[in-house]
């Protein structure tokens, strides 16, 4: 392994712009003439707008244009779109309600955008919003999850009792007929908890207009730059592809939630032909609670079966899931194909049974939030096992070790044919760094001081690398999920990639170097990597669902295939060699049996000169590109242990060890990998203990900042000890599984069912904060002194 | 933000007749509760008079039996000063825990003490240690002070210039922190001075700060957290809201007030 | 309109504002040092530290025109003669930042913990002190052993921020 290379924990070269305050973003980007825009958002849950009445407010100093949704439907700007079709048990498409990017007479929950003003500063064209008169007449809202389905209120017309789908997988028969031959049936009923993914950088678009060439551009805050132009071209009708460019310049996280296209970048970039000036809107915290995509929101009823040894036969789910007011990019996706595929878990279970109705309700948007339908997933397998663990009296690491799958490839009931892994290994590993065997004399020392210890696993799988393009086709996406690559050398050998992946935070302009810097065997200095710019890199699907090491670097590895192939060439000339005879490695290319040699700069430099061959015999030039889509899913899996004590007077939780083993594969550097796992567990936990978006029963966002959202912060968390194991993907050249997701997706289920094991009874939900706690360790000590 | 005038006094007294002249004028201290408002637009007052450069206003003395705080020192001038951590430490320790660092560079006593924020640390603090609020125009004690939910005495035009704080034998302060926002939950100040014991709390009370007098009872018996063993706040008139329900609160009460006493004696 | 006269990493500046403009809008539009970021309303998040007279101090939560005479450091003042300060070499060496957003807050905080706190920093009190600082991406794991390193390094190098930067 080289300094630079594969599995070399390089510093990373994205670092010094960040550090040094020299970061891009979009609220960075000031376009010469530019103004302002402010969205007037519904104050009501669920309204019809009677009227709105701008004509006060237009002639307020500083206005430039007011716009409503007449304005887009005039001039035939399509709504914003989900896509991905699901289908009905029976068959038939999904209820999908109309979703514009300004009201159409109706809106549909708190935050919902009514008009948008545009003016020279935003303090006026918030001045002129006040201005704005509109006449609503408000409906009563939808706001339960469960409550939903068949509630007097309907918010769209096409889904009359408020379901978008009523959706199945698996085998029903033979799910029913193992639990009748089932011994012990274990019953649960979970709520995974709605949240705010609150990426620090507020999302942010800067549209502007060219025209002279009828050029639109915009700046904004996307994890996928080229989905957003697609969408906005084809669907939305913004401007053909080759009239619209999108930049996504440094994004300050995104965890899902820059995914999506949404109302205010769409508006932005139309409004900025209409006041022929550049426009620019970036979010206050409050809006992107407000209308930033939520996580998550699923309340779910699962049984478990086991035969008289504890071996599981079968598992039966039933979920609703809440989509919010309107359909997102791709929320129809997460609780269903992202979702039941993995709920056979680590574990051999010969039947599965999974149902899903999703539900419109008049609250935000619900779409894809780190990990994304895996975390839902594994909430419900992995708090079932530990719960079936302690009914039956097994330890819960045996009783995982009992179920495992130990044959590779294995093809689970939902979909899923697992290529590799060794959970074993994981596991072992995991009880090994938390010190398993020291429990005993832990809860015995926490004891003592009037605390409660408990201790609770997560052995977790995700479906990463997405994704087989015919794969996700069949099951109702609307695009490809393959990732492309150019690779330009220059003559003196320095090398761009350009890339369709996103990086916004991931370190890509890293972890591609390292790749390029091994394979090519030049300075990793020497390296660029290029991303989110659609007049740069043609086409790109983006970053999200941990696919862009899987897939995006595969398309790396494809390129620089064909750019060693054709140095092969160019070699064989300059060398005077049969091509055949050429190899390269360690940056040179040789012939076979001899001292000869060209190194890779000097043979780039070959190739534009031109000299040693003509153009007839070889095309001069060293630029290559490929398109990679992947085989199969790849699957991440490991063992997250937490161990933690809680104080009964008070309910506060303290997590006093991590333990993370995770089976990545192949890892490109293991620095960066840490720190994705270290900021998932962050987000878990932040699930477990803290985070919780609420709605009152008006539909009003009771925690729309951070004075009433908890998020986690440095002393809520402990230093984590994070270990690897390895068994390399077979399905793509580097053998990379994926890693951003897994800690998000691993760590809610440790963290209750080591809180369940230190109260000793399984009564409390996500968030658990103190005052949950405390009040379910009242239960504790009562029953305690009871027996 | 709406458009105001902006005034910069240099002495309490001239910043008492900007705010007698201006219409609709509003003092600024630290700027960390003002300023949040005003960026929603749910304050606009018309004319900002801000206190920061009245060195009158500044500074920490002892006084015969007396810590004198200026109404514009920062918390972190007093969580620091040598002359609070020795007269009364309590005191420097609840000034080191409100807010983050970076709020304390810019918070002032006055300022808090002036909004009576119910979640605030400051009132408690005043309430048990017996403080006295000095203005341009009079002196009050903390009790005449604190009148209500974001409600004081103070009148039209009257500026806190320092507020005076008399030593006590022992004291301490305990709070269980909102966990979003960080701002007291419950916050309990104990304070012992001779036989007299007082306990406020603040963060728990529908009407704001207040005190607890079957604990001060029971701590004038025995300054000890065992004299509280059992016991309980009653839940009525505690606050309610999604992170902790007025039982809950009512149950920290008496947590954060044995924890109090603990940290007073040492324990 | 009011005029207000600072000194920003070491430079004298003068402008004629609006008495309602922010620190931070001083900072990211009329001098486009963009570094200083906004995060939240709440002046909970951090992202907006900045140095005034050698403090940190959130600048959304602070007017412009409050500090006039101030001498203010934000991060793209740190760096000396194209030298990182020990604490931005530290958080890279580190890798206690991704996305990077809420880095130049981190930083910022970080370099006025060691002002005040001095440059052997344990686990607990770094934790405790980032109370005001909120990051998505990293779960602090990096950043704390960042800033005890970065502290430490600072002791050795006889760094504070106000001879760094001002």
């Amino acid at each position: 392994m080289s300094a630079t290379g594969i599995g070399a924990a390089v510093r990373r070269k994205e670092d010094h712009r960040f550090i040094t305050g020299q970061g891009r973003y979009t609220d960075d980007v000031n376009r010469p003439g530019q103004a302002q825009a402010y969205f007037l958002r519904s104050p009501h849950a669920h309204a019809k707008i009677k009227s709105i009445d701008t004509k006060a407010a237009a002639a307020m100093p500083g206005v430039l244009g007011i716009f409503t949704g007449a304005d887009l439907a005039a001039d035939k700007i399509g709504g914003l779109i989900c896509g991905w079709m699901i289908h009905n048990k029976d068959g038939s498409p999904m209820r999908a309600g109309a979703h514009p990017a300004l009201a159409q007479g109706r809106v549909r929950y708190v935050g919902d955008h009514v008009a948008v003003v545009v003016a020279e500063t935003l303090a006026q064209a918030k001045d002129a919003a006040e201005a704005i008169v509109v006449d609503y007449q408000e409906l009563s809202a939808v706001v339960e999850t469960a409550k939903a389905a068949g509630a007097k209120t309907v918010i769209h017309d096409e889904a009359p009792d408020n379901t978008v789908f009523n959706w199945h997988l698996g085998d029903k028969d033979a799910t029913d007929k193992a639990f009748k031959a089932a011994k012990h049936v274990t019953k649960l009923d979970l709520v995974n908890n709605r949240l705010v993914p609150n990426a620090m950088e507020p999302r942010a678009a800067v549209g502007d207009y060219d025209a002279g060439e009828g050029i639109f551009t915009l700046y904004t805050t996307s994890q996928n730059p080229h989905v957003a132009r697609l969408v906005l071209s084809a669907f939305i009708g913004i401007a053909p592809e080759n009239k619209l460019r999108v930049i996504a310049p440094d994004v300050g996280g995104g965890f899902g939630s820059k995914i999506f296209i949404y109302a205010e970048e769409t508006v932005c970039v139309w409004a900025a032909k209409k006041v022929g000036r550049p426009v620019k809107w970036t979010a206050d915290r409050t809006e992107a609670f407000l209308s930033d995509a939520h996580g998550r929101d699923h309340v779910t009823h699962a049984e478990l079966a086991t035969d008289a040894d504890g071996k599981i036969l079968a598992l039966k789910v039933h979920t609703t899931a809440n989509l919010g007011a309107y359909l997102s990019t791709f929320s129809s996706s997460v609780p269903t194909y992202l979702y039941a595929p993995l709920l056979s878990g680590q574990y051999d279970i010969p039947a599965i049974y999974c149902e899903v109705d999703a539900v419109y309700t008049n609250t935000a948007p619900v779409d894809a939030y780190r990990g994304a339908g895996r975390p839902e997933a594994t909430f419900v397998v992995e708090r079932l096992i530990e719960v079936t663990a302690r009914q039956l009296g097994k330890d819960p690491a045996k009783f995982r070790l009992q179920n495992y799958i130990r044959k590779f490839p294995h093809q689970t009931p939902v979909i899923m044919a697992y290529d590799t892994g060794n959970y074993a290994a994981s596991l072992k590993k995991a009880l090994e760094i938390i010190d398993y065997k020291g429990i005993g004399k832990r809860k015995r020392d926490s004891a003592r001081a009037g605390k409660l210890r408990g201790i609770g696993f997560s052995s977790y799988i995700e479906a990463c690398g997405i994704a087989p393009s015919a794969a996700v086709g069949s099951l109702g996406a609307g695009v490809g999920l393959w990732e492309s690559a150019e690779v330009r050398v220059n003559p003196i050998g320095t090398v761009e990639v350009l890339t369709g992946s996103h990086s916004h935070g991931q370190g890509h302009e890293t972890t591609f170097a390292q790749l390029v810097s091994d394979r090519l065997g030049i300075p990793i200095d020497n390296v660029s990597i290029i991303h989110g710019d659609t007049d740069k890199v043609q086409m790109g699907m983006g970053t999200y669902g941990s696919r862009s090491g899987a897939v995006g670097m595969s398309a790396i590895y494809k390129a620089i295939d064909k750019v060693i192939a054709k140095g092969k060439k160019v070699a064989a000339y300059v060398l005077e060699a049969d091509e055949a005879d050429i190899d390269f490695a360690d940056g040179n290319f040789t012939v076979k049996g001899t001292d000869r040699k060209l190194d890779f700069g000097s043979c780039a430099l070959q190739a534009y000169v031109a000299h040693k061959f003509n153009g007839q015999e070889l095309e001069p030039g060293l630029k290559e590109g490929a398109f990679y889509d992947p085989t199969n899913f790849t699957f991440p899996a490991g063992v997250h242990i937490c161990e933690l004590e809680i104080d009964p007077q008070t309910g506060v939780t303290k997590i006093d060890r991590w333990a993370a083993v995770d089976d990545f594969g192949v890892v490109i550097n293991p620095m960066i990998v840490e720190g994705q796992v270290h900021g998932g567990i962050a987000q878990g936990v932040g699930q477990a203990l803290l985070e919780g978006a609420r709605y009152n029963s008006d539909g009003q966002l009771v925690t729309a900042s951070f004075m009433d959202y908890t998020m986690p912060r440095a002393d809520d968390l402990p230093s984590f000890d994070v270990g690897m194991t390895v068994t390399p993907c077979p399905s793509n050249p580097l053998g990379i599984k994926g890693c951003g997701e897994a800690g998000a997706i691993a760590s809610p289920p440790a963290v209750i069912n080591a809180i369940t094991d230190a109260l000793g009874h399984e009564d409390i939900a996500m968030p658990a904060t103190p005052q949950a706690v405390w009040r379910a360790a009242q239960k504790s000590i009562s029953r305690l002194a009871a027996e | 933000m709406y458009a105001f005038t902006y005034h910069k006094p240099t002495s309490a007294r001239q910043a008492a007749t900007l705010l007698a002249k201006k219409e609709d004028a509003k003092l600024l201290a630290g700027g960390h509760t003002l300023l949040p408002t005003m960026k929603q637009r749910l304050a606009s007052p018309a004319a900002i008079v801000d206190l920061g450069a009245c060195a009158d206003l500044k500074g920490i003395t002892l006084k015969g039996r007396n810590i004198v705080i200026g109404a514009m020192t920062t918390h972190a001038e007093v969580a620091a000063s040598a002359e609070v951590q020795a007269a009364i430490p309590a005191l420097a320790y609840l000034a080191s825990h409100i807010g983050d660092p970076h709020v304390r560079h810019r918070g002032t006593i006055g300022g808090s003490v002036a909004n009576n924020d119910p979640a605030a640390d400051y009132p408690a603090a005043l309430l048990a240690l017996g403080a006295t609020v000095i203005t341009n125009k009079r002196k009050l004690t903390a009790e005449e002070f604190f009148t209500g939910l974001y409600e004081t005495a103070l009148e039209e035009g009257e500026i806190i210039t320092k507020v005076s704080f008399p030593l006590v034998s022992k004291a301490g302060y305990a709070k269980f922190r909102n966990p979003a926002s960080r701002y007291a939950m419950v916050g309990v100040f104990v304070a012992k001075r001779g036989s007299d014991v007082r306990v406020a709390v603040t963060g728990a009370g529908e009407g704001g700060v207040f005190r607890w007098p079957e604990a001060e009872t029971a701590l004038k018996v025995r300054f000890s957290p065992k004299s509280l063993d059992g016991f309980k706040h009653g839940s009525k008139g505690i606050n309610g809201d999604i992170h902790a329900d007025p039982e809950y609160r009512a149950h920290l009460i008496g947590v954060m007030t044995r924890q109090a006493v603990a940290q007073a004696t040492g324990k | 309109m009011t005029t207000v006269s600072l000194t920003v990493n070491g430079k004298a500046v003068s402008a004629n504002i609006d008495p309602r403009t922010l620190l931070v809008q001083f900072l990211r539009e009329n001098l486009r040092l963009t570094g200083t970021h906004v995060g939240c309303d709440t002046s909970q998040c951090g992202a907006c530290l900045v140095h005034i007279d050698g403090k940190a101090v959130k600048a959304c939560t602070t007017l412009a025109v409050s500090v006039d005479g101030a001498a203010i450091t934000t991060i793209e003042g740190l760096a000396q003669d194209g030298k990182l300060h020990p604490m931005q070499e530290a958080f890279r060496e580190h890798h206690g930042l991704q996305c990077g957003f809420c880095t130049p807050g981190m930083i910022m905080s970080a370099v006025d913990m060691v002002n005040r706190r001095g440059h052997e920093l344990d686990e607990k009190t770094i934790r405790e002190d980032l109370d005001g600082n909120i990051c998505r991406c990293t779960g602090y794991h990096n950043i704390v052993k960042a800033i005890a390193a970065g502290a430490e390094a600072m002791g050795k190098a006889g760094v504070t921020t106000r001879q760094a930067a001002e």
